[in-house]
């Protein structure tokens, strides 16, 4: 906010850019943090997707035209990346965010909670996969 | 004891998506995106018009459909609101629009949409 008496501060502000190169662990905060917009550009693809389906046959054969594009497929590339490190860094950071479990007095170690969540997440997927097999033949 | 207090319910569209995501995603992208459009592994007709039409038109297939978008929008809107500011863009209207805007029109167009199929 500038004052009527004094002349508008312009000190020296320090840039934001590429700040999270400056150590490992921002890095690896920032391509976390970056996945998120993955989800929002697939849940924005979906919707499109819908919106097709809800407004007919040639509607939803052109979002699939879309969908066929080498630069959609491009895209989804990028996009199952992201989805795998989201996954991931889910998973590695849970036992930091969930309520801490005790089984006995022992309490449940990071390193079982991390392994348990990836184990069924590639657990899901196949799952997924096999469901998707048996919906569509 | 004391009471526990209700989570939020951006919390809970947070956490929840963010589990949707991390174990559904992946299999989603690569199906929707890769496998089915490129006829690998699944047939290009896999989703095909009278397929997902199906899908749609029962209860439980309209449920999982918006459940998914619904809550990855929501959970991408809180993380890419707050990353908005880790670029250096300001907390505020802006930040807002392309975050929790997206997330809100997501929901009420695939609301919309499954309703009236």
């Amino acid at each position: 906010m500038s004052h009527p008496q004094f002349p508008r501060h312009k000190g020296y502000v320090r840039s934001m850019n590429g700040w999270w190169n400056r150590n490992p662990f921002f890095q690896k905060y920032i391509l976390r943090e970056v996945t998120s917009f993955g989800v929002e550009i697939y849940a924005v693809i979906l919707t499109w997707g819908l919106v097709s389906l809800a407004r007919g046959e040639e509607a939803w054969n052109g979002w699939l035209a879309a969908m066929q594009s080498p630069w959609s497929v491009l895209l989804h590339v990028l996009l199952a990346a992201s989805m795998a490190i989201h996954a991931w860094s889910w998973f590695a950071i849970m036992p930091k965010t969930m309520p801490m479990v005790f089984i006995g007095h022992e309490r449940l170690k990071d390193a079982t909670i991390t392994r348990t969540g990836w184990a069924v997440a590639v657990v899901a997927t196949l799952v997924s996969w096999l469901i998707f097999g048996w919906w569509q033949s | 004891m004391k009471k526990r207090s209700n989570a939020p319910i951006l919390w809970v569209m947070f956490g929840g998506g963010g589990v949707l995501a991390a174990l559904l995603g992946f299999a989603l992208v690569t199906t929707t995106g890769i496998l089915v459009p490129m006829g690998w592994v699944f047939s290009p007709d896999a989703l095909s018009y009278a397929k997902v039409l199906g899908l749609a038109q029962s209860w439980l297939g309209k449920l999982f459909l918006f459940v998914i978008v619904w809550l990855f929008s929501w959970h991408a809107a809180h993380r890419v609101y707050h990353s908005l500011h880790d670029f250096g863009v300001p907390k505020g209207w802006g930040g807002r629009m392309v975050s929790y805007v997206v997330a809100f029109v997501c929901t009420v167009l695939a609301a919309v949409s499954l309703l009236s199929i």
